[in-house]
Order: structure tokens, then C-alpha cells, then sequence
């Protein structure tokens, strides 16, 4: 008997199994019927030495308020587009050389030789303007339906350093190319940066290795883009859905709740 | 525990009854374990933290160095226009680590700031003080312009109009046998008053010098300037 109980899925009565006529269990389990268990077996005696179910049940089988619709796909829509990002940005890597001499040329290899390689680069590339696209929309969702309010703030301000992040991602991420464009979009970002008064240059030194842009700026930006930021942004996007878990979500702001649900005042 | 919470309780663990207390004993064991263990882990997170931090940072601390580098014999330089040369800022990394100088022997004409040893020869860099793009020296009208926002310099390299918020930098120039050498670059307030290089964007006029303070990593001016 399997412990765990998950929802079982609306199928048609024609396909769900039989119940096994009285008298019936009696006889040996016939092969088919362990391979059906097999798959229950291991996840119960997963589940027996973690746990884990009751944490999978508390995050995916919650009540979701009335009125619930598809804007509400587009933090998730949002977390998708990054898990793209983070699949097709670890085999851009295998390719990818981030020296000063041989990146261009190692991109010109992606998107004319390697197989699938213009595919690949073409979802990284495009799929950043899409998660960008999704992270606003996402924000401008929160912000219109009045998601952000009490107690729901600090998931607001989760989701601006997301923002940020997927921000640092977009700066950092441009320069790889390094054609025409990327570096001198990089040489106008890091100026940019370093008309922030007193600590302004020495931040723009910090990002460029030195007063210049020079032999291990590439590679500083490629270590920022691929290691340091999306680590911090899967551990954000760990938090951040957390408390959405915990919280829940709203209802829409059109839904008025009646009279007779309104809480009760105890004093 | 006194009834009064804002009673303070005695500081040695026999008054207050611990089991197994020592006479003068002020923190019990188990504060002194729980001190030590959290002690050692922040030990060993910044055993191996510190050192990365600093890693990182050590680049904004690091002076560079900026060789002397010829770009041609006197002669082919002349004191009415600007001849471009290509000057390698940082080597070892191709053409990223190149930029231009517009370079011109003095004209006591036109050059009004005090002369020295270094500006012989002015020595213009091409980087766009507004945010960095490069600039090109427009013969027709003696000028240079920004490709990016629409800057203008004028033959000194004065701004003109348009974002830039101070002259053109420029490069320490001498005269070794015969040849025009380029030092390490420096940037300039209005007044043409030498200032060690900033980044673009940064203004040294007024109160621009204080708000963006001499980096740690320039190359050094060379002695005597």
C-alpha cells in the first residue's frame, strides 16, 4: 500500500484500472503489475527517508483565491525563461573561449559551424529579451493587481533584486560577443557607472580589472554572468517562491469579497 | 529568574544556581561553546573569503604601467593639423587594447597653457569624455566630433558643445632622438591643467575634482611633470 496520496488524475472511467475481483489477490503478482508499482516503490522509499512529499504537496497543491488567471503565469513564465537561459548559457559554455583574442572567433564558430550551435545561441540570445520582457510584465502584474501589499512586501523587494540581477545578467551578458557593439556598449555601461560620485571610479575599476579595459575584463564579465549572478539569482528565485508558497497568492482586485466572507472582528 | 525582568541577574553562573558552577565562573559552558563554534566558523569563512575579496579587488589597488612609445619621426608631424597614430593602451590583447592620438607639434599660436618638456608635441586621445566613444578629428572644420551623442571639441580639444563634461584627454609627450614618444595619458580641467586620467563622464571643474578623486591604478605621471 503506497503512502504516498497524490491527487490521482481525472482519467475516464474506461481507462482507470479495475478493481481486482474478491478472491483474485490471492494468487502470484504477475510481472505487469510489479513493473506498475515499480515506479511508486521508488518514490515511496525516497519519500520514507526524506520527506519530501509533504514539501512537494505544501508548494504544488495549494488553494488559489478566486479569480486566479493566466496573468498569474508570468512569474512563472519569467522562471522559465531564466531555466532557458541557465540550460543553453551552460552549453554556449563548452564552446565559448572568453579571451580578448579568441571570443569572437569562438562565437563565429557557435553560430556558423557548430551543429545546432545558431540554434542555441539564437534561444540564449533572444531568450534574454524574452525573460527581461516576462520579469516586467511580472512586475507590472504584482503592481496593478496590489500583490505587493501587506505581507507580501518582502517578496516585493525579493523581486527587485531579481530585477536588478536579471539587469546585471543583460550588462554583462552583452559584452561576450565582443564584436563592435558589444564592446563598446560595455565602454559606455562601465563610464556610465563611473559618474557615480566618489566610489564611481573605483567601482569602474573593480569592473574592468584595472583603469582600462583590458586583458581580464572579458573574462571578469563572463565569471560574473555565468557563475557569480545566476547563483545568486537561482538562490533569489528559491526565496522568492517561498513566500509566494507561504503566502499565497492574491485575488484579483475586480473580485470584492462579500459581506458574509468578511473577517469577523473577535474584539 | 528574578521576578523583575529588568532586575539584572547576577554575573557569576553559582549565583544564579547553575548545576556544577565554579566559584568566579561568569559565562557557562554552553556559552563558551556556542561562542567558540560560531568564532571558528567565521573563522574559516573568512580564511577563504578575505582572500577572495581581495583577489577580486586587487586590480583597483594595482598601479599600471604606461611604456613610452614612438609614433613617428618629428618631421612627420606638423603644427596646424592633426596627424592620426595608432597607440596600444594595453598590450597583449589585439586590437581591443588600441585606441588613437591625434598628434601635432605646439603652436605657441594657439597652445596658451605653459609649456614643458611634455607638450612639445600635443598628443590628443581619440576617447570621448562624455561616455567614452571615440572621436574623430574633423578637418574641415578643425574639429573634433562624436560619433555617439554628438560631441564637439574644438583644435585644442576644448569642448565645444554637446555632453562632454571636460576637454579631451591627452597623452605626455617627448622628443628622443629625433622621435615622438607617447607616455601615459592624463586628463585636463577647462583651464588645460593637468590632472591624473579619470574615466570619461567625470567632470574637474568646480567641484567635479573632489566628486571623482585620483584612482589607485593610473599609470604615474612621468617624473619632472
Amino acid at each position: 500500500m503506497p503512502r504516498l496520496r497524490l491527487p490521482t488524475p481525472p482519467l475516464p472511467a474506461a481507462l482507470q484500472p479495475r478493481p481486482k475481483r474478491p478472491g483474485a489477490n490471492n494468487g502470484p503478482t504477475k510481472p505487469l503489475d510489479q513493473a506498475t508499482e515499480a515506479g511508486v516503490t521508488v518514490v515511496d522509499w525516497i519519500d520514507e527517508r526524506t520527506s519530501l512529499s509533504g514539501g512537494v504537496r505544501w508548494m504544488l497543491f495549494r488553494k488559489v483565491p478566486k479569480g486566479t488567471n493566466w496573468f498569474y503565469t508570468l512569474g512563472s513564465a519569467a522562471m522559465f525563461a531564466f531555466l532557458s537561459q541557465a540550460v543553453t548559457g551552460v552549453f554556449l559554455a563548452m564552446y565559448y573561449d572568453p579571451s580578448p583574442t579568441r571570443a569572437y572567433e569562438s562565437i563565429r564558430y557557435i553560430t556558423n559551424e557548430a551543429f545546432l550551435g545558431e540554434f542555441v545561441r539564437g534561444m540564449h540570445k533572444w531568450g534574454s529579451t524574452v525573460m527581461v520582457v516576462l520579469v516586467f510584465l511580472h512586475m507590472g502584474r504584482t503592481f496593478f493587481f496590489g500583490a505587493y501589499k501587506y505581507p507580501r512586501e518582502l517578496n516585493w523587494v525579493i523581486g527587485v533584486v531579481l530585477l536588478i540581477l536579471t539587469m546585471t545578467m543583460s550588462f554583462t551578458g552583452y559584452l561576450l560577443p565582443f564584436d563592435q557593439r558589444s564592446y563598446w556598449a560595455t565602454i559606455v555601461g562601465v563610464n556610465i557607472n563611473g559618474t557615480g560620485p566618489l566610489i564611481g571610479p573605483y567601482l569602474s575599476d573593480f569592473l574592468r580589472a584595472g583603469p582600462e579595459f583590458g586583458a581580464t575584463t572579458l573574462s571578469r564579465f563572463y565569471a560574473i554572468h555565468m557563475l557569480l549572478v545566476p547563483g545568486l539569482i537561482a538562490a533569489m528565485i528559491g526565496a522568492h517562491l517561498y513566500l509566494v508558497a507561504k503566502l499565497g497568492t492574491t485575488a484579483p482586485p475586480w473580485l470584492k469579497a462579500k459581506p458574509d466572507q468578511a473577517p469577523t472582528e473577535s474584539a | 529568574m528574578p521576578a523583575d525582568k529588568h532586575q539584572k541577574s547576577s554575573p557569576y553562573t553559582a549565583d544564579r544556581g547553575m548545576p556544577g558552577a565554579f566559584e568566579g565562573e561568569t559565562v557557562t559552558r554552553r556559552r563558551l561553546m556556542t561562542g567558540s563554534v560560531h568564532g571558528l566558523g567565521a573563522l574559516a569563512t573568512s580564511a577563504f573569503a578575505l582572500p577572495a575579496l581581495g583577489f577580486a579587488l586587487g586590480p583597483v589597488f594595482e598601479r599600471t604601467k604606461a611604456p613610452w612609445q614612438s609614433v613617428g619621426a618629428v618631421g612627420d608631424f606638423n603644427d596646424d593639423t592633426y596627424v592620426p597614430r595608432v597607440v596600444t593602451i594595453v598590450s597583449g590583447i589585439g586590437d581591443a587594447g588600441k585606441t588613437t592620438a591625434y598628434v601635432r607639434l605646439r603652436n605657441p599660436a594657439v597652445d596658451t597653457e605653459p609649456e614643458d618638456e611634455f607638450n612639445q608635441v600635443i598628443a590628443i586621445s581619440t576617447r570621448c569624455n562624455h561616455l567614452g566613444c571615440p572621436v574623430r578629428f574633423t578637418e574641415a572644420a578643425g574639429k573634433f566630433i562624436c560619433p555617439c551623442h554628438g560631441g564637439v571639441y574644438d583644435f585644442r580639444g576644448l569642448r565645444e558643445g554637446g555632453p562632454p563634461v571636460r576637454p579631451l584627454d591627452r597623452f605626455y609627450t617627448r622628443i628622443r632622438a629625433g622621435r615622438v614618444e607617447l607616455g601615459p595619458r592624463y586628463s585636463v580641467n577647462s583651464e588645460l591643467k593637468r590632472y591624473s586620467l579619470r574615466d570619461p563622464g567625470e567632470p574637474l571643474d568646480g567641484i567635479g575634482k573632489f566628486m571623482y578623486p585620483p584612482r589607485f591604478s593610473t599609470p604615474e605621471k612621468p617624473p619632472g611633470a
